[in-house]
């Protein structure tokens, strides 16, 4: 199992205010991580650092290093934007571009960096909405509107808008804090099955799903990473108290 | 319960006179419309859209010179000052928190308060006196200066009013900041955009007093854009300021021409971005 991403001592500022502290972690290729602990812990804060839409906020900073496959991301001849395209992300809510159809939502990635070839296009969109499980219910209102989709299928959409630009990495901001446990339900599976293809990092408050959906497990506090490790140990052997008392709802 | 009697007394006392306002606010535009329609449709015939003014005396003309005019003068002053308005709303709200965006928001509300009157003075001494001729393109400049402010504080606005979370989805695809700001973010606020725009336009089709000493008015067609040309505002204050009772009624025509011109504007454009715009935008 190779390591495809390595954070080393990674800080981040808003204004004056320290949201990560030295965070050092390593992300399994393959695999899907978990990354837990309560609000206002910078769980989301870390991983927007992981593809640079952290710095889009302002007044924000990063110190530290995060190797991509062995190369700093934040070292100045790494343009975010091709970083980007490389590490995927779906948001808290569903946020489908709402003046786009839902199959110019899935192509947007591609049309906005001027790939314009119609076949090419097609073929794409119908394999990437497969991918996200979404095909089947949206096959024959292609050009509606993505907002006149249910909150799971947009979520679903704006996880097939993610993978039509072929990244490596998805990151996933607490994808099913906005739905019903049916929609959760079917984003759970979906990554299940994209984790044979995608290296997968999973933000969330739900602690059952972090025991469902991962392999790994950190577990973040006050901007700290407490504890890292195979989700089956961080669980049931903790090593450290305080992953304990959140884990057993103790706090948190 | 004595209480209660009040209590309920004085919430419909309330509500009554809210109502009341609210209708009342509605008296000067609906009897501006009706007067203007009462007045001006007798004398809407055919040759008023299709003959010049006829000399002093004849009775009978039309005002076809100022309604092209009219059109001109705004169809100009759009083509610079609305791509100017949007391209500076969208430094202001993209990149505008700075020193220069307050300066620059600042000097947009000043100008969007200058009397338009000073603004006509502005583009004779910039345009007319050195051209040596009252002409198109100084009314334009004149009136193009009055829609700035407003289409790029409305640019502005509706832009910010696009969640930060649009925005935030776009560079995550690894789209740059200007695609995404101009296919993504501008086309959702496009509606809002328009709305400014025609706000904007309303108002110039209506101004009088910069064209005075810039467009000047003609009794005749306009040679080219450098010449004097008629507009519908200076027409009806010629008219309505004349001493014949046919002229009064070709001003009244004139007017209510005027209104609907702005009226069928805002609602074509409107009909087209909904063509366009089949989604609904979640706002």
């Amino acid at each position: 199992m190779e390591e495809v991403i390595k954070v080393l001592n990674l800080n981040a500022y808003f204004g004056n205010v320290q949201a990560l502290k030295g965070i050092n972690i390593s992300i399994k290729e393959k695999m899907v991580t978990a990354i837990i602990g309560p609000s206002g812990c910078g769980k989301s804060t870390f991983i927007r650092c992981i593809n640079r839409l952290h710095e889009v906020v302002p007044h924000t900073k990063v110190s530290g290093e995060v190797l991509l496959d062995g190369k700093d991301i934040y070292s100045t001849d790494v343009d975010p934007i091709e970083l980007r395209r490389r590490v995927g992300m779906v948001f808290q809510k569903p946020n489908p571009f709402p003046i786009l159809s839902i199959y110019d939502n899935v192509a947007a990635g591609l049309k906005l960096n001027g790939i314009k070839r119609k076949d090419n296009l097609d073929e794409i969109v119908e394999k990437t909405l497969k991918m996200a499980a979404l095909w089947d219910e949206v096959k024959d209102k292609l050009n509606a509107s993505g907002v006149s989709l249910s909150g799971g299928q947009q979520q679903r959409l704006c996880i097939a808008r993610a993978l039509a630009v072929k990244p490596e990495v998805i990151l996933f901001d607490e994808p099913c804090s906005a739905l019903d446990p049916i929609s959760t339900a079917k984003i759970e599976e979906l990554i299940y099955h994209l984790k044979q293809n995608y290296t997968i990092i999973i933000v969330t408050h739900n602690m059952q799903q972090a025991a469902r959906v991962s392999d790994y497990a950190a577990f973040f506090l006050m901007g700290e990473l407490i504890e890292f490790g195979k989700t089956q140990d961080v669980f049931t052997k903790p090593t450290d108290s305080r992953t304990e008392a959140y884990i057993t709802g103790r706090f948190g | 319960m004595n209480i209660y009697k009040t209590r309920k007394a004085i919430n419909k006392l309330m509500c009554t006179i809210a109502l009341l306002c609210a209708i009342l606010t509605l008296v000067p535009l609906i009897s501006i419309f009706g007067y203007v329609i009462f007045k001006g449709i007798s004398s809407i015939n055919i040759d008023f859209f299709m003959h010049l003014p006829k000399p002093v005396g004849e009775v009978g003309g039309g005002m076809s010179n100022a309604i092209i005019g009219s059109l001109i003068l705004i169809g100009l002053s759009c083509l610079w000052a609305i791509p100017l308005g949007i391209a500076g709303g969208i430094y202001l709200a993209e990149f505008g928190n700075n020193k220069l965006g307050t300066t620059v928001r600042f000097a947009a509300d000043v100008l969007n308060g200058i009397p338009s009157i000073l603004i006509g003075i502005f583009a004779y001494t910039l345009f007319v006196l050195p051209m040596k001729s009252f002409s198109a393109v100084s009314g334009a400049f004149a009136l193009g200066i009055i829609m700035i402010p407003t289409v790029m504080r409305t640019t502005e606005e509706m832009l910010l009013m696009v969640p930060r979370t649009i925005r935030e989805a776009a560079l995550a695809l690894g789209i740059n900041q200007f695609r995404a700001t101009v296919s993504i973010v501008l086309k959702t606020a496009l509606p809002g955009i328009l709305t400014g725009i025609l706000l904007a336009i309303a108002r110039i089709a209506g101004e009088t007093a910069p064209l005075l000493f810039t467009a000047l008015g003609n009794r005749f067609w306009h040679q080219n854009l450098t010449q004097p040309i008629a507009a519908l505002p200076l027409q009806i204050f010629a008219y309505a300021i004349s001493p014949f009772d046919d002229w009064h009624r070709q001003a009244w025509a004139g007017a209510l021409v005027l209104i609907v011109i702005v009226f069928l504007m805002s609602f074509i454009s409107r009909f087209i971005i909904r063509l366009r715009y089949k989604f609904p935008t979640p706002r």
